[in-house]
């Protein structure tokens, strides 16, 4: 599984990174986290705002953090 | 109701004496700031909840299918239902031009999102009531169409730094289904969230707003920023350029201004200069925009947000 944070380094961003860093953990399964910050590449996922957390290349939430329950929760739904 | 239990607690309570400056300003202080984030929570929450249903994305596909001048129109209109952070201004900004939307449109929705935020449009009805808060909102809106129009008419794609590459094909976005109780927990978080932000701001701009009520006399106030002084729209306007992230803090104090006499035409400049305009956006931008862009947008916003304050003080 591969999870990408989108985000050009908001402090919003860097909270989504680390709650989606410990849901990782928590749901303890193998998944490659990854922050995208060239807004290029942002772009090319069509979000507007910032944060986005993005699961093997599909957007599944935009424009806020989310806790880490709610982390696992897209997780497990994956 | 509340007037008379902050009474209740300052004269008979604490047993202060009644009709004394510094009982009068506790008061003031006590009232004003209990009603204040007492307001602003309940509208912050209702507005968030309302802005959940509408998301840039949706905004983006559907002027996306308009031409020029309605596209101005909306997208200035729809500033006011979408949440905006200036921290998103560029995904938005290149997101907006990768769907082929003008830009003059996109700039009538820059201009006004930040304009018409929750904030600013919150602290406006606790504070001045529904008609100042729709004064504000109409000729904020007048300032994103003209603004966006005049930008577009300008032909500056060329100002733009980094290459966009058109979206193909029809846009369409995946519905996010939210559950109702989760629009309401996330609307909580984010009130509290704002709250932590702006509180400290509140107290200070009320401090500062019961200290001028309580000491600072009204023909002071007047020979500044009253009807004699031609230049107190400028002023007001430039001196509220670099105020963004105090938008809760200055609230307060313009209510105490334009009751000492400050005109209200110089009292709105002075409001959409401090939230429309923000030095931390134009950091922002200066990624993706020539500095003659910005200083094109500030440029025009400000003058426009200039005549407004003239224009109203001159009808009233």
């Amino acid at each position: 599984m591969k999870i990408e944070i989108l985000g050009t380094g908001c402090a919003k961003c860097k909270a989504l990174e680390e709650a989606t860093k410990q849901a990782v953990a928590q749901s303890g399964i193998f998944a490659q986290i990854e922050k995208v910050e060239d807004i290029m590449k942002i772009m090319e996922y069509g979000v507007m705002s910032t944060p986005a957390i993005v699961i093997d290349g599909k957007v599944l939430n935009t424009g806020k953090t989310l806790s880490v329950t709610e982390i696992v929760e897209l997780i497990k739904a994956h | 109701m509340w007037k008379e239990s902050v009474d209740i607690l300052i004269y008979e309570w604490l047993k202060m004496p009644q009709g004394e400056k510094l009982s009068d300003v506790l008061n003031f202080f006590i009232y004003d700031t209990v009603k204040i984030l007492f307001l602003l929570t309940s509208i912050i929450f209702a507005v968030t909840i309302l802005r959940s249903y509408f998301s840039t994305e949706k905004v983006r596909v559907y002027l996306s299918k308009k031409n020029e001048y309605t596209g101005n129109i909306l997208a200035a209109l729809f500033g006011i239902i979408t949440p905006f952070c200036s921290c998103s201004a560029i995904p938005l900004f290149l997101g907006f031009l990768q769907a082929r939307i003008p830009l003059g449109v996109t700039f009538s929705y820059l201009i006004s999102a930040p304009l018409n935020n929750e904030i600013a449009i919150a602290m406006l009805l606790t504070m001045f009531g529904w008609k100042v808060a729709a004064l504000y909102i109409g000729f904020g809106l007048l300032v994103a169409i003209m603004g966006g129009i005049i930008i577009g008419r300008m032909g500056l794609e060329k100002e733009i730094l980094i290459e966009v590459k058109p979206i193909e094909g029809e846009l369409s976005i995946d519905e996010q289904r939210i559950a109702f109780k989760t629009r309401l927990k996330d609307a909580y978080d984010y009130t509290l969230d704002i709250l932590q932000k702006i509180w400290l701001y509140v107290l200070i701009g009320v401090g500062a707003g019961a200290f001028i009520h309580g000491y600072v006399p009204t023909e002071f106030i007047t020979s500044i920023a009253g009807g004699n002084n031609p230049f107190a729209v400028p002023i007001a306007t430039l001196v509220g350029i670099p105020m963004y992230s105090n938008a809760a803090g200055v609230m307060p104090l313009i209510e105490i201004l334009t009751s000492k006499g400050m005109l209200m035409g110089t009292a709105l400049s002075f409001m959409m200069a401090i939230t429309a305009l923000s030095l931390p956006e134009a950091m922002i931008l200066k990624r993706i925009m020539s500095l003659k862009l910005i200083a094109i947008f500030f440029g025009t916003v400000t003058l426009g947000i200039m005549g407004v304050g003239y224009l109203f003080n001159a009808i009233l």
